[in-house]
């Protein structure tokens, strides 16, 4: 597989294959639309699969590798390779592509080719700036994604979409553009380069690594998002189409943890261990203060999206634990969260598309009704808790494993979303299933159809795979997190 | 003194200009109502016999002429080259408008045409006389411009407003340039430069006579404080005028401004630099924000262009090679997504609707998706939102700025361009999320369509490989300094 170029197709399939879903134009052609779409975001799932099957273990270096030229006047580059993290990301945003895909098929009926070709334009930005390795192609695709999540969340979004459209699109941007102008000013201190394997090389005095730390803290900061700075998630995603919600979830919110292992842990390595501190406390008051938060919503979307903020607190506290089972933990827990999201929000919509509410009150019963959908249901709520056996216990136990190697009372903070998880989602659970049908709507519910049905099957095996049997997630990110370790380890002042 | 017809051949393209616009003048005068368009092909005719003559000429490096009053450069060929084009679009766009209003005259095409010619001279001046010559030429033609709809008291203010304001800068400048004179003894750019090598007595009348020199160059470019008019005479103006003000001058300003600046007063960037950092920050503050209280498009567009003369001058204020590159292809950029912005307008208004409120783009998206995806384009770029080509106008000059250590003022930039983020997606917004509250067909001409999706596909491909423009900017710039 070495020389073809891979990544490029997993990028442009899906932009170029989105393209021509819009190429058909109203909604006339709904039909013609849906299945391009889902037969764009199959080839898109297609085209990463040798990404996995032809990946090198044991090796931290970046491969299926492609270095062309792209802007000389700037000295940029068009610069692509996975290494083990980025990898299975892409493996995750291609897979969840074509489940949004079908979760929207009958959904969605107005603009349904403006809708699909949204998702796939998307997808392809995002496996672009996974695939990144120059600073400038990063950011051109970690902005690009903004366009169309603006559209997706502002055209197909609930009753108060124009105000989460806006707040989602600003703070995000608010965000990279201090970021850009720290890569403007490493592209000077590296002597005029974009090349990030460059920049990782750099000595930086400990002032600028200061300033690029709160720089690049705010860009990826607000997209995985961490407290404070969360605010904008649960808005966006209690007004996004379902789909939305999925996509958001699952994968963008990665983008932004991404972001730290490839930037700010390798290029500013001092400044992230001067200031771990922070980070761990912002960490730790998501996992803590936004659990409690998410126990006391009304609305299912809201309560999910605030679950996945504390989830995410876990990610960024691995980071700074510095150790190998750490950050392993974290990217593991990245994985997870993106299929446990996913699954939980596809639920949501399963009700929403039905009773029209997201409000929990406005359900009760469920399992009368719908006994198959409620089975699943109760699956992803236990993965959502980190129940052993599922992947949400993975990720999680091997970050507090990490954080007691650390500090003994980080693991115990953060071992309290054991408890605090379970309290939200199983008695969330709890009154959304079980009880009394008081409402006359979820009288009339009927079970999962075949396409939903498939959907949450794909996804229940996904869940219990990686839940039992997480050694492939592990070994393929083993080397490049063991290398990213030394790069942290050494200091760069000058 | 030399004489020989050889020295005239850097003219060309400017003769031609001159003696076409003679003969389309007086055509124009003798033919009926009924073939005006006359007028209107031959205008497009000249501009392409203009390109044809600056491309065969195409220099490689600078060339004075008629004894140092005129530079024949590869900057100005570039330059010119774009306000040909520039021009020609702006034609194109505005036909239908014009036809429709009663002003698709003689006097339009010949004012463009003359205006052009300033311009051109403006971009090609090595010497104070010349340049000041080339201003007046193109702002006489654009008063009379913004003043040719008779019956329309708002344009006749408009036009007034725009004439005294931009007399009183024409005065500022010609006062900063006689006190230069009075400093360097030479009006020649190149000799005020080699006299300011050295350094002066007149420390004191030299940085006066800066002062009103980037004090005229403001109003000219609209940099705020100086940018009163900007707003008032965008909004008065008919929008094919306001096309027209808003795109190719800023070409000729930005030649003017380095030319001045960059070329002349070279030697004495440590004095102009801070002013314009001030004006380059207080532009972006005041352009973003007021941009934001507007509910006419034109007027929204119009703050949004002294936002982006800001940004230019970033670029220019870094007095480097590096930065007037970058400030060219910002300025090149903007011109295209200006054109786009106006040209929208043109092309969604029709006999009796103006089509410049805001609440006209209203579900746009319903109406016309491709229209509005083009629109989206043109919106995103220019927030600055790759992949659109604004994108990279901006790391552009934003590099520069950095390159000179000035830091904070890429923060700042960067943070004011957010504001002005809220402006442009809200004109997403209302086409992509509102419903339509105007059902009638988008009645436009198939040329002024295609001309449209070639303008907003260019905002997408410039976008994805900026390289071919960036690197005729770098070069142009290199070669000619």
């Amino acid at each position: 597989m070495f020389g073809f170029p891979l990544l490029s197709l997993v990028i442009w399939v899906p932009i170029l294959m989105g393209g021509l879903v819009l190429a058909t134009g109203s909604d006339q052609n709904a039909v013609l639309a849906r299945w391009l779409a889902l037969a764009g975001a199959f080839a898109g799932f297609v085209v990463a699969i040798p990404l996995y099957t032809g990946f090198v273990l044991g090796t931290p270096a970046m491969q299926f590798v492609e270095l062309v030229p792209w802007i000389p006047a700037f000295n940029i580059h068009y610069h692509l390779g996975v290494d083990g993290i980025s990898m299975p990301l892409i493996l995750l945003n291609s897979f969840i592509t074509v489940l949004v895909v079908i979760a929207g098929w009958e959904v969605i009926q107005d603009k349904v080719a403006q809708y699909m070709a949204a998702f796939l334009i998307m997808s392809g930005l995002i496996n672009g700036a996974f695939a990144a390795l120059d600073g400038i192609l990063f950011y051109m695709f970690f902005e690009g994604m903004l366009i169309p999540l603006y559209l997706i969340v502002g055209v197909w979004g609930g009753p108060n979409r124009v105000y989460a459209a806006f707040k989602f699109f600003l703070y995000t941007l608010a965000g990279s553009l201090l970021m850009l102008v720290s890569m403007i000013y490493l592209y000077f201190q590296s002597g005029g380069s974009f090349d990030i394997a460059t920049w990782q090389a750099l000595p930086l005095s400990m002032a600028a690594q200061t300033l690029m730390f709160f720089a690049f803290l705010l860009a990826f900061g607000v997209k995985v998002p961490m407290w404070p700075v969360h605010t904008w998630l649960p808005d966006a995603h209690v007004e996004a189409p379902t789909g939305g919600s999925v996509v958001l979830a699952a994968i963008t919110l990665k983008v932004g943890a991404y972001g730290f292992l490839r930037f700010i842990l390798p290029i500013l390595p001092d400044a992230s261990h001067e200031l771990a501190w922070l980070v761990i406390t912002l960490s730790l008051i998501a996992i803590t203060y936004i659990g409690l938060v998410a126990l006391v919503q009304a609305d299912m979307k809201k309560l999910i999206a605030y679950s996945s903020i504390a989830h995410m607190g876990f990610v960024t506290l691995g980071f700074f634990m510095f150790n190998t089972l750490g950050i392993e933990g974290s990217v593991v827990q990245m994985v997870s969260h993106g299929f446990v999201s996913a699954a939980l929000f596809l639920c949501i919509g399963v009700m929403y598309d039905r009773v029209h509410s997201r409000q929990i009150k406005d359900y009760g019963g469920l399992a009368n009704k719908m006994p198959v959908f409620a089975a699943f249901f109760m699956l992803f709520a236990m993965a959502n808790a980190g129940l052993p056996a599922t992947s949400g216990f993975v990720g999680e136990f091997m970050v507090i494993m990490a954080a007691t190697k650390v500090n003994f009372w980080y693991a115990a903070i953060a071992a309290t979303t054991l408890i605090f998880g379970a309290a939200y989602t199983l008695w969330m659970y709890k009154r959304v299933v079980f009880g009394e049908v008081s409402n006359p709507k979820v009288d009339a519910m009927t079970d999962l159809n075949k396409r939903e049905l498939l959907l949450m099957t794909i996804l229940a095996v996904s869940v219990l795979f990686m839940g039992l049997y997480p050694k492939p997630f592990t070994d393929v990110m083993h080397a490049s997190v063991t290398n990213l370790l030394t790069h942290v380890g050494q200091s760069k002042l000058p | 003194m030399n004489t020989s017809l050889a020295q005239f051949i850097p003219l060309l393209p400017e003769i031609f200009l001159l003696a076409m616009l003679s003969l389309i003048l007086i055509i124009d005068a003798a033919v009926g109502d009924d073939k005006r368009y006359l007028a209107y092909a031959l205008s497009l005719a000249t501009l392409v016999g203009a390109a044809f003559l600056t491309l065969r000429d195409f220099s490689t490096m600078p060339v004075l002429a008629m004894n140092g009053l005129f530079v024949d450069d590869p900057l100005s060929d570039v330059l010119k080259l774009f306000l040909y084009l520039t021009v020609g679009a702006v034609m194109v766009y505005s036909r239908d408008y014009l036809r429709q209003r009663g002003l698709f005259k003689g006097e339009f095409f010949v004012l463009a045409l003359f205006a052009t010619l300033g311009m051109m001279v403006m971009v090609s001046a090595s010497h104070f006389l010349t340049l000041y010559l080339g201003l007046e030429l193109l702002s006489l033609s654009l008063y009379a411009m913004v003043a040719l709809q008779r019956d329309s008291s708002v344009a006749t203010e408009a036009a007034m407003k725009y004439f005294v304001l931009g007399a009183l800068a024409s005065g500022m400048l010609l006062y900063g340039m006689s006190m230069v004179y009075g400093v360097t003894g030479s009006l020649a750019l190149g000799s005020i430069a080699q006299a300011l090598q050295h350094s002066t007595q007149l420390k004191i009348p030299l940085i006066f006579g800066i002062v009103f020199i980037v004090a005229g160059l403001a109003f000219k470019l609209g940099a705020v404080p100086f940018h009163m008019w900007v707003p008032d005479v965008y909004h008065g103006a008919p929008t094919a005028m306001t096309l027209f003000i808003g795109s190719a001058p800023k070409i000729a300003a930005f030649a003017f401004v380095v030319r001045i600046l960059g070329q002349g007063l070279e030697s004495q960037v440590a004095e102009w630099r801070d002013m314009l950092v001030i004006l380059a920050v207080l532009s972006m503050a005041v352009g973003n924000i007021a941009a934001i209280a507007q509910t006419n498009l034109k007027r929204m567009l119009a703050y949004s262009t002294i936002s982006h003369m800001g940004f230019m001058l970033l670029g220019i204020l870094a007095g480097s090679q590096n930065g007037y590159g970058s400030a060219m292809f910002y300025v090149i950029v903007y011109t295209l997504m200006t054109l786009g912005g106006f040209g929208m307008i043109l092309l969604m208004s029709r006999a009796g609707f103006e089509a410049d409120q805001l609440d006209d783009f209203k579900g746009l998206n319903r109406r016309s998706p491709w229209l509005a995806f083009i629109m989206l384009l043109l919106m995103f770029s220019m927030t600055g939102i790759p992949p659109t080509v604004g994108f990279y106008a901006k790391l552009a000059v934003l590099q520069a700025v950095v390159q000179i250590h000035y830091v904070w003022l890429a923060v700042a930039a960067v943070m004011l361009s957010l504001v002005g983020a809220f402006y442009y997606l809200r004109i997403v917004k209302l086409m992509y999320f509102d419903a339509p509250h105007d059902h009638s067909p988008i009645v436009a001409s198939a040329d002024s369509r295609l001309l449209m999706s070639v303008n907003g596909i260019a905002v997408l491909a410039l976008g994805i490989l900026p390289q071919p423009l960036m690197a005729v900017c770098v070069k142009a710039i290199h070669l000619s300094f």
